[in-house]
């Protein structure tokens, strides 16, 4: 029986400006299974990073509730990574100790987890970097340490907030599939959040369509590819068929506007 | 290749000037009460050396100038951070330390001399006064000038206000603050000799005095040689502290590799 890591219920957003209310998001609902990839796809202003900023406790919603693996979400919390556009690294830590920083802040003790960031380092094709310095590294690299600080403490749920936007096209395929293979292997949920409608298509279980102004959701699509799947898949009428169905939405609704 | 022609040529230009203006002198005849030769400026660096009476003062200026800048640093450092993590501190305090820092110091000099003495206190106290307003605005924009996203990075770790001070604003606000020691170090060494020339017992500033009531010029030459040597050396010895610990600082790279492009 699947449990529900996200649940979010009539969430709406509004931003005060001086001539009135904007509603980055109104009254959204969807739930997320555990273990399940879900990607958002939309374009910049439909509320997508809002929501996922309430998901990490950093802003609080206006009205309706959300609420992760069960407990209502009343800030910050430890049983989440989360993973922002630029790796936000520190310069003057390590690799090893960037991995290393959520322990740190939650006082876990580091040497229960060493092994621990170095399998993860492994895992995400960094071993032998552990000593470097984040300026050492390209930004494809740079990203991946991010990925590993996010799972570092192990927590049940990755949020992803365009975590490759700004990777280069070739880099960016290469880390869809590095994140594929982490995903396969560690089994957690991840809420990707994107505008790349190939990228939600190829990565995720499910994809939530998301329309401007208001932010809403305007489709929950299953995404139903078989999993390993390799980035040819991009090329065949099954892949093409989806991604044309949400580009359908978007201009339907008037909401492309990039 | 590059390099030692660099060299040679710098002391090529070091010599034809001084070399110029030993002629000059020396063909005009001016008095060395009004430009001394070089030739007797160098007498006078090498008889106040070996007489010992210039390391005197010199150990006394410089101890002035180390205590203060300490003293100063410290000042601005705390002051600093007050000011940066305390919004009633910055209403309160923060006007009436803009106001202080807009008086010139050589008028407070007096005073300071008046109410601590001719000892080394009035100097320290001089030279941290003047030394301390760079390091406390530095600290105050650098520990204020941590990146939005890493702030929420830590906020989402759930981390405490104090871990993003220690983790975050305090490594964050150090080229701020290593760039604000770097003038404090030559402001404390102004402080130092403009408190020494109003009133003092020792010290080079105090020594600049008393060659000039005694019209000894080339004197005079020679210990503003000596002051600015120590500037130098004062400045070169913070930014040495400084490529050890920003290491990791882009701009400090940037600064790092054109010194190796230039040598």
């Amino acid at each position: 029986m699947a449990t529900e890591a996200i649940s979010v219920q009539h969430l709406s957003k509004l931003y005060t400006t001086r001539d009135g209310g904007v509603a980055a998001l109104e009254r959204i609902s969807f739930s997320v299974d555990e273990g399940e990839f879900v990607a958002v796809v939309g374009p910049s202003g439909c509320g997508k990073s809002t929501l996922l900023k309430i998901l990490a406790g950093l802003l609080s919603p206006s009205a309706g509730s959300a609420s992760l693996r069960g407990t209502a979400i009343q800030g910050p919390r430890r049983d989440i990574g989360v993973v922002f556009q630029s790796p936000v690294l520190f310069p003057w830590r390590t690799v090893l100790d960037n991995v290393l920083l959520p322990i740190d802040v939650q006082g876990l003790g580091r040497e229960r987890f060493m092994s621990a960031a170095m399998d993860l380092l492994a895992l995400v094709g960094l071993r032998g970097f552990e000593r470097r310095y984040p300026w050492e590294l390209s930004g494809g690299m740079q990203q991946r340490v991010a990925i590993t600080r996010a799972l570092i403490h192990d927590p049940a749920m990755l949020l992803m907030d365009e975590p490759f936007g700004a990777l280069d096209a070739m880099t960016r395929e290469h880390m869809n599939l590095e994140l594929q293979r982490i995903w396969l292997e560690r089994k957690k949920t991840v809420f990707f959040i994107t505008h790349s409608i190939p990228e939600a298509v190829f990565l995720a279980d499910r994809v939530l369509v998301m329309t401007p102004r208001p932010g809403r959701v305007v489709d929950d699509l299953r995404i139903k590819l078989p999993r390993v799947r390799p980035l040819d898949l991009m090329t065949t009428p099954e892949f093409g068929d989806y991604t044309r169905h949400i580009r359908g939405l978007f201009n339907v609704k008037g909401g492309l506007d990039a | 290749m590059r390099s030692t022609r660099n060299v040679a040529l710098s002391v090529l230009l070091f010599c034809v000037s001084v070399g110029g203006w030993e002629a000059l002198v020396r063909a005009f005849e001016v008095p060395a009460f009004i430009l001394p030769p070089p030739s007797q400026v160098a007498l006078a660096l090498w008889r106040g050396f070996s007489s010992g009476l210039y390391l005197q003062h010199l150990s006394h200026t410089l101890l002035e100038t180390l205590l203060g800048f300490l003293a100063g640093s410290a000042l601005g450092l705390v002051l600093g951070t007050a000011v940066a993590l305390s919004r009633p501190v910055e209403f309160f305090l923060y006007p009436y330390i803009v106001m202080f820092q807009s008086l010139p110091k050589v008028a407070l000099a007096p005073l300071i001399v008046v109410w601590f003495g001719l000892g080394l206190t009035s100097k320290v106290i001089n030279a941290a006064l003047i030394a301390f307003f760079p390091l406390l605005v530095n600290t105050m924009v650098g520990l204020r000038s941590a990146d939005e996203e890493r702030v929420s990075l830590m906020r989402s770790l759930a981390a405490s206000e104090r871990q993003i001070f220690w983790m975050l604003r305090l490594p964050n606000s150090l080229p701020f603050v290593m760039a604000g020691l770097d003038v404090a170090m030559i402001f404390a060494l102004i402080g130092a000799i403009v408190a020494e020339f109003v009133g003092a017992q020792k010290g080079l500033g105090m020594l600049i005095q008393s060659m000039n009531f005694n019209m000894d010029v080339s004197g005079q030459f020679s210990i503003l040689l000596i002051l600015s040597v120590v500037g130098l050396l004062l400045n070169r010895g913070v930014m040495m502290i400084r490529k050890r610990v920003l290491f990791w600082d882009p701009s400090e790279k940037e600064r790092i590799e054109q010194e190796r492009v230039s040598a």
